[in-house]
């Protein structure tokens, strides 16, 4: 009993960066969103903009640097709709959101329906050396595509980013009093434009990834919610990169878990377990309350109408 | 401005101006709408399909055809209930996204009640669903509230991931115990019986749970807008702490409207179920909850202008289904032109009105 519970353990932790890495990029993207005080749930379109895109030129040009970049390219431009309408037009950003989740699925099913079914090398795994014989462990963290290392170095970097740069703080500034931080001398609508176009990117990778290294083809609608899980680990997180790491490990932690209890035949539907990005967030949302609402930038509260 | 100088009008004028805010959004809607279509026909037009003879055909077949009209009815009874799922928690300034849950639970429960239960006669069986499905939507609904009421959780927030687990937990019972073994392999459930099933009118798909949207829009309608409770959900939207000290009970207004807008949502989960697919499957709920929401927010969560909104949503739709079969064209792809027409319309509000 003891050695398969180790094997299924191994199995999910081998499993368990994979599926987690594109959403990891898609937390990211939508961290620096929510940092500014904004809530762009238009990140589902992003990344399947991304997945389709990046699959699309990848294909074309047999190069998967460039599907990448096309893939980012196609998350930015997407967000760029929802920057344009909620910070010149006002418009309400859960609305415009889902609008744009939308609007992604019909571009991206009905661009990339010519492309279901091609096959692509895609990106391929590269072990780092020492580090990937590291027993348990090494396989699972350090035998993964370039992108996945990528998303581990970022995480960090962010997080620097944020706490100890002028830029960081800046953007903080404006997702918490917006007004002080004009009169600070910054232009709130400038930084805010920014933080969406780069987290549009970042989506657009987080969905670049999805289809290039993980599935290694296209379908349609391919992402299933990844963009909204996205959102929920930002939250989960608290607005901390460092720890969206760690949601995004446990988010994929839950699927490599879910298929190898599959594989031995357990009795437990594969759907209880899909539960779990969303149940968690709830409940670090109920029993955190206090440490989540002093995390949380006070603009996002004001989207949220939790000012009243 | 408008408003004041209206005021020293007389009664006439006084018309003559509301009449004029009245249509004023409605011409900047109708030219947003006809944008998006020229956007939408020249997007048809690089992939070499004939945009005008295209719309020529959608508009012919969705306006001019009974199979047509009927789809769009077919459509426009879960868009108005889960529009209406909004749309009542937003009169007291609460943002219900869960529709898309809160319909699933209510599907939930209402096969559960047309599976095992023995009622032979459709003048108790349907009725009985319809209360376990708003049950079901109601108790998902619940959650949020409580979780709100007690522990400060934002509401956008759970309702939006109870969602996700709310397909999830219908899998689990579609997929597993109550996957009909003569499905051959479908994750359905077995066919109700004739005494769940919402009889059709004529041919057409349409049924007569068409009824139940237009009681709710027509209550909800003389609630929010001739009644002391609309006039106080007004209030508790408007401005929670003066209405407190006005004497408003506003929790009880935030829980009943919270709870009201899971039950209409549950509702038209059992409708679909009972009056669509006569069975569960996991594919009952097609972006309604969403689609609902959007309806909501364009509409102004105004339950008569809700009408008009999800008509137009729900001719998109099915012009969609006609573009598939005629066009060669991905069924999904339709949610283009309904992003273009969301774009388009909010982009051309008047900035006062748009944060509304």
């Amino acid at each position: 009993m003891n050695s398969l519970w180790l094997i299924i353990l191994t199995g999910a932790l081998t499993g368990a960066m994979g599926p987690g890495i594109p959403v990891l990029y898609a937390t990211y993207g939508e961290l620096l969103v929510e940092r500014a005080g904004l809530i762009n749930l238009g990140t589902e379109g992003s990344m399947l903009m991304g997945a389709c895109f990046g699959f699309i030129a990848t294909v074309e040009t047999d190069n998967v640097a460039i599907g990448i970049l096309a893939g980012s390219l196609a998350g930015a431009l997407l967000s760029l709709i929802y920057a344009y309408l909620v910070i010149k037009r006002h418009t309400n950003q859960l609305a415009t959101g889902f609008t744009l989740a939308l609007f992604g699925a019909g571009i991206t099913a009905y661009a990339g329906k010519g492309f279901v079914g091609s096959r692509i090398e895609g990106i391929n795994p590269v072990a780092i050396p020492l580090l990937a014989d590291i027993p348990l462990f090494g396989r699972a963290f350090f035998q993964q595509d370039i992108l996945t290392y990528v998303a581990y170095i970022m995480g960090p970097l962010l997080w620097a980013f944020l706490h100890y740069t002028r830029p960081g703080l800046s953007l903080r500034a404006v997702g918490e009093q917006a007004d002080i931080a004009f009169a600070g001398g910054r232009n709130p609508a400038a930084w805010q434009f920014g933080a969406i176009i780069a987290g549009g990117m970042l989506a657009g990778m987080g969905g670049a990834e999805l289809s290039l290294g993980l599935t290694h083809c296209w379908i349609e609608g391919m992402t299933a919610g990844r963009g909204f899980i996205a959102v929920a680990l930002v939250i989960f997180s608290m607005w901390s990169p460092l720890r969206a790491m760690v949601g995004a490990f446990l988010f994929g932690g839950a699927i490599g878990f879910q298929l190898q209890l599959q594989s031995i035949g357990a009795p437990i539907s594969p759907f209880v377990l899909d539960m779990f990005p969303y149940v968690i967030t709830l409940f670090v949302l109920t029993f955190w309350t206090g440490i989540a609402l002093r995390a949380m930038p006070e603009g996002l509260k004001e989207v949220l109408k939790m000012n009243a | 401005m408008e408003h004041a100088e209206a005021e020293q009008r007389d009664l006439s004028g006084q018309f003559q101006a509301r009449c004029i805010d009245l249509v004023k959004p409605l011409i900047r809607s109708l030219t947003g709408i006809g944008l998006a279509l020229v956007v939408f026909g020249i997007l048809l037009g690089i992939t070499s399909r004939n945009p005008i003879r295209i719309y020529a055909n959608l508009f012919s077949y969705t306006f001019g055809s009974t199979a047509g009209l009927s789809e769009v009815g077919v459509l426009m009874i879960p868009f108005l209930l889960t529009g209406l799922a909004a749309a009542i928690p937003a009169r007291v300034g609460l943002i219900n996204v869960g529709g898309q849950g809160q319909l699933y639970l209510g599907a939930w429960a209402a096969t559960g009640v047309a599976l095992y239960s023995n009622i032979d006669s459709i003048w108790l069986m349907l009725p009985a669903m319809a209360i376990a499905g708003s049950v079901g939507g109601t108790l998902w609904a619940a959650i949020p509230t409580c979780l709100r009421q007690w522990r400060d959780v934002n509401e956008v927030i759970s309702t939006l991931l109870l969602n996700f687990v709310a397909g999830l937990f219908v899998n689990i019972f579609v997929f597993g115990p109550w996957k009909s073994s003569g499905s051959y392999g479908y994750p359905y459930t077995p066919n109700f019986s004739a005494a769940a099933i919402l009889p059709s009118i004529g041919s057409t798909r349409l049924h007569w749970g068409f009824i139940v949207p237009l009681l709710a829009v027509t209550a909800c309608y003389f609630v929010f807008g001739r009644t002391t409770w609309g006039y106080n959900m007004r209030a508790v939207g408007g401005n929670v702490n003066a209405s407190v000290r006005r004497g408003i009970p506003v929790t009880r207004y935030i829980v009943v409207a919270m709870l009201s807008g899971g039950a209409i949502a549950g509702l038209a989960g059992m409708i679909e179920v009972a009056g669509i697919h006569r069975h569960l499957r996991p594919d009952i709920n097609l972006q309604f909850g969403t689609m609902g929401f959007l309806a909501s927010w364009l509409a102004g969560h105004d339950p008569v202008v809700l009408l008009g909104t999800t008509f137009l949503l729900s001719s998109i739709m099915v012009g969609g289904d006609l573009l598939q079969i005629s066009a060669n064209f991905p069924s999904a792809g339709i949610y283009i032109l309904i992003g273009l027409v969301f774009f388009c319309v909010l982009g051309f509000r008047r900035l006062r009105d748009a944060a509304k």
